[in-house]
């Protein structure tokens, strides 16, 4: 019989703070196992986030804007600074790249369908371009990654925009996983290797090695498309500054900053909770970097896209509000596919997870049918439904960042600032550069 | 015939053309001087001639095209190539062929470290010898060294073949010796012959792939 948390109170049985059931698991597991426990999903833990900033809704010194009658601006435009056809997204939201293979066919059409509904991008991942996702993809960002799987030029010409990948928020210095069991013959062949396999993406590319380097890969890239796509580059966020001015510098039209939150579908808990920083204290380091380089916020600038746990149009602003042009959303978007819905308790039970809990994308036994290649699970998640559910996601995120920039007198969700914003807790206002709430203190600006 | 002098025209341009749909003959680029990204992303069933030596990245990500470079590469040469031939007559940097999905790259000289890398279909044959790490997570296609190889041939490869003429100062992590039978001689001979050298004795070649022991994580194989 287990004890509840209240006869174990009773009876005056205290648990370690330090070495706490999971823990406890932890070290069973990896005792019984003798290897490190792989899954999906980011960060766990509690880290500093946006719920510890609030805005300062306009009042007597600022005035807002009507809710609903005057105009608040939602579209970005993304790669002028070089780019022969810039990308134009009309809400500030995109959806971050997961692969085909990490996800399965139904889910990269549902992502397709739902961003094409609302005018935004999709972004391929590590495996290739899919027909189906350049079908249902209005604007897609093509990915290009250390091991280049399924690497075409036909795709290069076909993407709107190609994101350089140095890394990822969930693991920085890491390269991807997928495990065989989701290594279908399809994605073999896609990725030139047998099925079945476990497959190790390496964790530097092949044929570069630093920041000189990059800035002749993107030239190559421009010369192969022409000139004419925008070139992003992509870091997971650890030492943000020094990464986004020396991307900058490579000449990337976009930068794109993924903090620790972010999610990944296969890599070692210890890299996903141990490694990288939080995506609060990513944005102001980048935003630093884009202004003294004098392209930040500007029509022939560098834009910069964040993720790394975005949830809501709080979220959104408040990324908006401390410098980002646009957010890009992962798990969140997998969610509202269907992700950890109670709709698939007992399934997830039976897995040994739980609705809620369950991160074992690497397995590719979803019962949502999202993180799978299994066609009969596959089943659970309708294309057209999924579309259906992301799109509105997505404009529920545009219009709640929307809400909030109207609130602080602002035309357009990007006008928004960090003068709009205070901090609830020492550490965000640090790692935010805003004042703490009732003060004007900015530990580590302002003395 | 068409002719580019990179001294004078520049690069952007010279790509644009060489990109012109339904290009077709024979294309010359005279005076490179070590230029980055010299033909890259072809994709026309053309020949072109480059007089001297290129940089990074040169006939990147090739497709039909035949690709001569009279002089050394540097970095990255026939990356990620589709398709077509990329002959240098001089040797090559780092990374030469690096995720090739197909075609052939020949190097009449040597090649250094990571020759092949993460090579996805392509056919490498290296006239000289290749550096540390080359065929590293090599996935498919052969790569033909007719010196030496450097440290850790072959590292965490998957099914690409290597063959090698004279001796690997180490093998990597899962990459084994293998049986030369019958149909690696006549797979060897033929690749040897595309490259111009029909008159290798191929007794003195071996043949090296993967043990396989990497293809799924245990404690054993954590490096």
């Amino acid at each position: 019989m287990t004890l509840s948390a209240e006869e174990r109170a009773q009876r005056g049985l205290r648990e370690s703070a330090t070495f706490d059931r999971t823990t406890i698991a932890a070290i069973q597991r990896a005792a019984e196992t003798g290897i490190y426990d792989i899954r999906g999903w980011g960060a766990k833990r509690a880290l500093p986030h946006f719920d510890d900033l609030l805005f300062l809704g306009a009042s007597m010194s600022r005035y807002p804007l009507e809710g609903y009658r005057e105009r608040c601006g939602t579209e970005v435009v993304l790669g002028a600074r070089h780019a022969k056809y810039p990308v134009t997204i009309d809400i500030p939201v995109t959806v971050a790249g997961m692969s085909f293979g990490a996800l399965g066919a139904n889910a990269k059409e549902a992502i397709g369908r739902a961003v094409s509904a609302v005018g935004t991008s999709s972004t391929t991942g590590d495996g290739g371009m899919t027909p189906e996702e350049r079908g249902h993809s209005k604007t897609l960002v093509y990915q290009y990654l250390p091991n280049r799987y399924g690497m075409d030029p036909d795709d290069l010409r076909r993407a709107d925009a190609i994101e350089i990948v140095l890394g990822q928020g969930a693991k920085p210095g890491g390269g991807g996983m997928l495990l065989g069991q989701k290594v279908s013959e399809r994605v073999a062949g896609m990725r030139d290797l047998p099925a079945g396999i476990d497959q190790r993406s390496a964790s530097r590319h092949p044929d570069w090695t630093g920041p000189d380097d990059l800035t002749i890969k993107i030239a190559e890239l421009r010369e192969i498309t022409d000139w004419e796509k925008p070139i992003y580059v992509k870091v997971g966020a650890s030492r943000v500054y020094y990464d986004v001015k020396l991307a900058v510098h490579a000449g990337a039209d976009v930068v794109v900053v993924d903090g620790m939150q972010g999610g990944t579908a296969a890599t070692q808990e210890v890299f996903i909770e141990h490694v990288g920083i939080p995506t609060l204290a990513a944005v102001p380091q980048a935003v630093q970097a884009l202004q003294e380089l004098g392209v930040h916020k500007k029509p022939d600038g560098v834009q910069l896209i964040v993720s790394g746990g975005i949830r809501n149009g709080a979220d959104v602003a408040k990324c908006l509000a401390l410098g980002a042009d646009a957010v890009a959303v992962g798990t969140a978007a997998l969610i509202a596919l269907g992700d950890n819905h109670p709709r698939h308790a007992a399934a997830y039970e039976a897995l040994g997870s739980a609705a809620g809990c369950y991160d074992d994308f690497q397995d590719g036994q979803d019962p949502a049918g999202i993180t799978t290649q299994d066609p009969e699970l596959q089943a659970a998640l309708d294309p057209v439904e999924g579309g259906r559910l992301l799109a509105n996601y997505l404009r529920v995120l545009t219009m709640e960042a929307q809400t909030i920039a109207r609130a602080c007198g602002k035309a357009h969700v990007t006008h928004l600032e960090p003068e709009d914003m205070v901090a609830v807790s020492l550490e965000a206002a640090a790692m935010a550069r805003v004042p703490l709430a009732g003060t004007s203190w900015i530990p580590g600006v302002t003395a | 015939m068409t002719t580019y002098d990179l001294s004078t025209t520049p690069l952007r341009e010279v790509n644009t053309a060489l990109h012109a749909e339904g290009l077709s003959g024979a294309h010359v680029i005279t005076r490179p001087a070590g230029a980055h990204n010299v033909a890259v992303g072809v994709d026309a069933p053309v020949k072109i001639t480059i007089e001297g030596h290129v940089g990074y990245y040169a006939a990147g990500m090739n497709q039909q095209a035949e690709i001569t470079v009279h002089g050394n590469a540097g970095t990255g040469v026939a990356e990620n190539m589709m398709s077509g031939t990329v002959h240098v007559t001089g040797s090559a940097s780092q990374s030469a062929g690096a995720t090739g999905r197909g075609g052939m790259l020949i190097v009449d000289g040597d090649a250094a470290a990571r020759c092949g890398i993460s090579m996805k279909g392509i056919d490498i044959v290296i006239g000289g010898s290749v550096g540390h790490m080359s065929a590293f997570m090599a996935q498919r296609g052969r790569l033909v060294i007719r010196g030496d190889a450097g440290e850790a041939l072959g590292d965490s490869i998957y099914e690409a073949r290597i063959y090698l003429r004279g001796t690997a100062r180490s093998l990597g992590a899962d990459c084994v010796e293998k049986e030369m039978r019958e149909e690696h001689l006549e797979e060897l001979a033929g690749l040897l012959k595309a490259a111009g050298h029909e008159d290798d004795d191929l007794t003195a070649y071996r043949r090296y792939g993967s043990a396989r022991t990497l293809y799924h994580f245990t404690h054993d194989n954590e490096y």
